[in-house]
């Protein structure tokens, strides 16, 4: 040991490293309360749509002062499974909660994967947005008659552009195929990875229709690039002039539901606090903000009903996943 | 002038004390997250969102144009001094550029690589400022036969250039393409090679390939040679080190010609970054070769680094023109700066214009301030960077392995990252040790699935008429340049040949 001083800081960085993680690890696995400290697993990258969405859930938590502290984790991958199969392998926790939605449904459908909606405990839906049937403003289609007359005479040469396999885009464009008597293995989907991608497609007519989350297209709606054919809510949507699917005569709704849910194997009384939880964070100014600043339709559901909802959306994917024969 | 004046108003509102120290920490945090291989300016950008709730939209996205410049000239740090690069964005400009940190010449690299970035992004974002609506256009000719049609071109047109031997060159485009296979596969949903193992659904991460092959490989390397030879192990510390008038006259085309490469890629939402930089790579190499450049590939040259740098850096200009006016993410950084601007209540898209314009000519001013900021940062410290290299070998490398293995468990905390990471830096290792080149493994990986997707996306189009691949002048014309190309060098090698023999 020639040079005492360099080994006095080499020592000196070690502890405070060592002290640092044993702190880290100390809090990390101790247990604590939802109130006291809520961990929010967002099943997609940062930026992704979960992101975003369990972002703005954690500041209307801390803002509205509904929990001391609130944590958003990313666990990235596979439609979001990646982050559901490891969240089905931490049972009894009481302290975090999954962000989930429609996408994830589709895609646990698709991938044949071990976990299922079953495995967790359904908390609350919280905000949905529709997709839009649109086309480019220069296309011959003005109506969705006029869609479905060329969609019905060649499925094949009619192509539809959307998101990836599984997302709403995918499943509600084979919906719309079955309801109008078009067998949905021969609609032609082209799959792309972003709304980004699927929207130039359009543009530059690659595709002859693209299926799209509306708030996606909303601007180039209104200034002339494209136009709306048809928007897959139930009923029309305040301020948004595009007629439903089911008012033109087609019998398909579908939405992109997000929400929570939270570990197997939680007590009643646990899942009673992270339902109060989630309702007083909805109630909070930032959510309401943050619904209208991101045209999110508010769709809060709690408890059988949000049971029984996602009960219907399973089964609804599975039939369509069945008839695509994927 | 109508922009230019709208521009100065922009400046005007941009530049104030508070919003300049606002891009300073802007550009600070995005170096530093772009130095740790795998943060991309993305993800910077990502965290940092919350903390900009509390500040008015001016601040915010003034720090922003900070990050997002910021990510990217700290990418290519890592990638010159270490053979990291930060980002895929920084692949192409770590050949050269970790050459000429080898042959002592590390701080005229990282300058180098400052000013290119610089140019590149200057260039790129005075383009959106006065053809913004006009440059989106070109976003809406390409579809599915044109990408393919460009990523054949860039392929042939990398691949040519990067390999000595050509059956060396194939193997390793080979081994990049099964690696490239593995996931999810897009038109179809169906899993390819991932052993049923859901966390492989997504493939495997560019990153953890580039850092493995490139770094962990170099380790390997290393360790493998160090007390048995010396001189392969030794990094010079002598050579100039400053950025000379010589230099910069020889880069300075350089430099334009990458951005040139660079500028029209941010428009189209696919291939990203990654494809100019390579384009770039590849004609620097074919122009040293017709000059006789004894530089490229062994000691470094700067036009090998400068070309791609400034590529990368004018795709990044011309991107974020992209996302306003067309309301078009082209890269995972600019999906989030969508989500910001959505934040304060500015929607990106063909009406952004006219109804924020205020915002959108101080965020358009933002971007120029922060390229500055980003250079008289980066030059001064371009020589303190690289006395990272006067670190002893064996404490080097052994930063570098904790480094790499940091930044790629940082991206997706998957401990099967690690284990990929190990793998492919055996795999690098035993690539070095057989002289297999390692520059069409990171083409393939990139390239390969652009290739196959679009191709699949244009036939599904077409119902498999093949015809719609040579049915648009686009297409024509590159795969006629690209003839052109191949029948000229097998004119050369005939005559190559021919003189050879008597």
């Amino acid at each position: 040991m020639k040079n005492p001083l360099r080994n006095a800081v080499f020592g000196l960085v070690v502890a405070v490293v060592a002290t640092l993680a044993f702190i880290n690890a100390g809090t990390a696995g101790g247990t604590s309360t939802a109130r006291n400290k809520l961990t929010l697993i967002a099943p997609a990258a940062p930026g992704g749509g979960w992101d975003g969405f369990a972002r703005e859930g954690q500041q209307a938590l801390k803002s509205g002062g509904v929990v001391n502290n609130a944590q958003v984790v990313n666990v990235p991958g596979a439609g979001g499974t990646i982050g559901l199969s490891q969240f089905v392998q931490m049972p009894g926790r009481e302290d975090a909660l999954l962000a989930t939605g429609g996408v994830m449904v589709g895609a646990i459908e698709l991938g044949d994967n071990p976990e299922s909606m079953a495995d967790v405990v359904p908390i609350a839906r919280l905000a949905d947005d529709y997709a839009a049937l649109v086309v480019p403003a220069d296309s011959e289609f003005k109506t969705l008659d006029d869609f479905l007359a060329a969609w019905k005479q060649n499925p094949g040469g009619t192509s539809i552009g959307g998101g990836s396999l599984g997302s709403i885009d995918h499943l509600l464009s084979a919906m719309v195929a079955k309801t109008v008597g078009i067998d949905p293995q021969e609609v032609n989907y082209i799959a792309y990875s972003g709304g980004g991608e699927a929207l130039t497609s359009l543009l530059s007519h690659t595709t002859s229709a693209g299926m799209s989350g509306y708030n996606e297209v909303s601007d180039q709606i209104e200034a002339g690039t494209l136009r709306a054919l048809a928007i897959s809510s139930e009923e029309r949507l305040e301020g948004v002039d595009v007629p439903t699917f089911k008012e033109q005569g087609v019998d398909a709704a579908m939405s992109n539901w997000r929400g929570f849910v939270a570990a197997p194997g939680i007590t009643d009384e646990a899942k009673a606090e992270f339902i109060k939880i989630v309702t007083e964070m909805r109630s909070t100014d930032h959510w309401q903000e943050a619904l209208k600043r991101n045209d999110w339709t508010d769709t809060f559901t709690t408890g059988e009903e949000f049971e029984q909802f996602i009960n219907n959306e399973v089964a609804t994917a599975q039939e369509i996943v069945k008839d695509l024969g994927l | 002038m109508e922009q230019l004046e709208l521009l100065m108003g922009g400046f005007a509102s941009a530049l104030t004390p508070i919003n300049l120290l606002w891009v300073l920490i802007g550009a600070l945090l995005g170096t530093a997250v772009g130095v740790l291989p795998g943060l991309g300016s993305a993800m910077a950008v990502a965290l940092l969102l919350p903390v900009t709730f509390s500040l008015e939209p001016t601040a915010a996205f003034i720090m922003f144009a900070g990050i997002y410049f910021g990510g990217l000239f700290g990418d290519s740090t890592s990638g010159i001094l270490l053979n990291t690069p930060g980002h895929s964005s920084a692949i192409a400009s770590t050949f050269e550029g970790h050459r000429m940190a080898k042959s002592g010449q590390a701080a005229k690299a990282l300058a180098t690589c400052a000013i290119g970035a610089f140019i590149g992004g200057l260039i790129a974002t005075t383009l959106v400022v006065f053809f913004a609506p006009t440059l989106v256009k070109m976003a809406t000719v390409f579809g599915p036969a044109e990408y393919f049609a460009l990523a054949v071109f860039a392929f042939l047109a990398i691949s040519a250039v990067v390999s000595e031997s050509v059956i060396r060159g194939i193997a390793a485009l080979g081994i990049g393409l099964a690696l490239a296979l593995v996931g999810i596969d897009g038109p179809s949903g169906t899993a390819r090679f991932t052993l049923g193992m859901p966390q492989l659904f997504d493939g495997i991460s560019v990153i953890v390939i580039t850092v493995g092959l490139l770094a962990l490989g170099e380790v390997f390397h290393i360790a493998s040679r160090i007390h048995r030879d010396p001189i392969a192990t030794r990094i010079e510390t002598k050579g100039r080190a400053r950025l000379n008038l010589a230099d910069f006259k020889k880069a300075l085309p350089a430099w334009l010609r990458g951005t040139a490469f660079g500028a029209p890629f941010g428009l189209i939402p696919a291939g990203g970054a990654e494809v100019p930089t390579f384009l770039a790579y590849g004609t620097e190499k074919q122009l040293a070769k017709r000059r006789n450049d004894p530089d490229f590939g062994t000691t470094g040259s700067i036009h090998g680094l400068a070309a791609p740098e400034a590529a990368a850096n004018a795709t990044a200009g011309t991107a974020m023109g992209a996302l306003l006016a067309l309301g078009l993410p082209t890269s995972a950084t600019a999906a989030i700066m969508l989500a910001a601007f959505q934040q304060y209540g500015m929607q990106p898209g063909p009406l952004l214009f006219e109804r924020s314009g205020d915002l959108v000519w101080a965020l358009l001013a933002s971007l120029f301030i922060g390229l500055v900021i980003l250079v008289m940062i980066n030059i001064p410290f371009a020589s303190v960077w690289a006395k990272l290299l006067s670190i002893p070998k064996h404490y080097l490398y052994a930063g570098i392995t904790v480094f790499s293995m940091l930044g790629v468990y940082a991206v997706s905390s998957a401990v099967l990252d690690l284990w990929l990471l190990i793998a492919i830096g055996l795999v690098g290792f035993l690539m070095r040790r057989y002289n297999i080149p390692l520059a069409p493994v990171l083409i393939a990986v990139i390239l390969g699935p652009m290739a196959e997707t679009e191709l699949r996306r244009a036939l599904a189009v077409s119902e498999g008429n093949l015809g719609i691949l040579i049915d648009s002048p686009i297409t024509i014309t590159l795969y006629l340049v690209l003839a052109a190309a191949l029948a000229l060098s097998a004119v050369q090698h005939l005559r190559h040949r021919a003189s050879r023999k008597v």
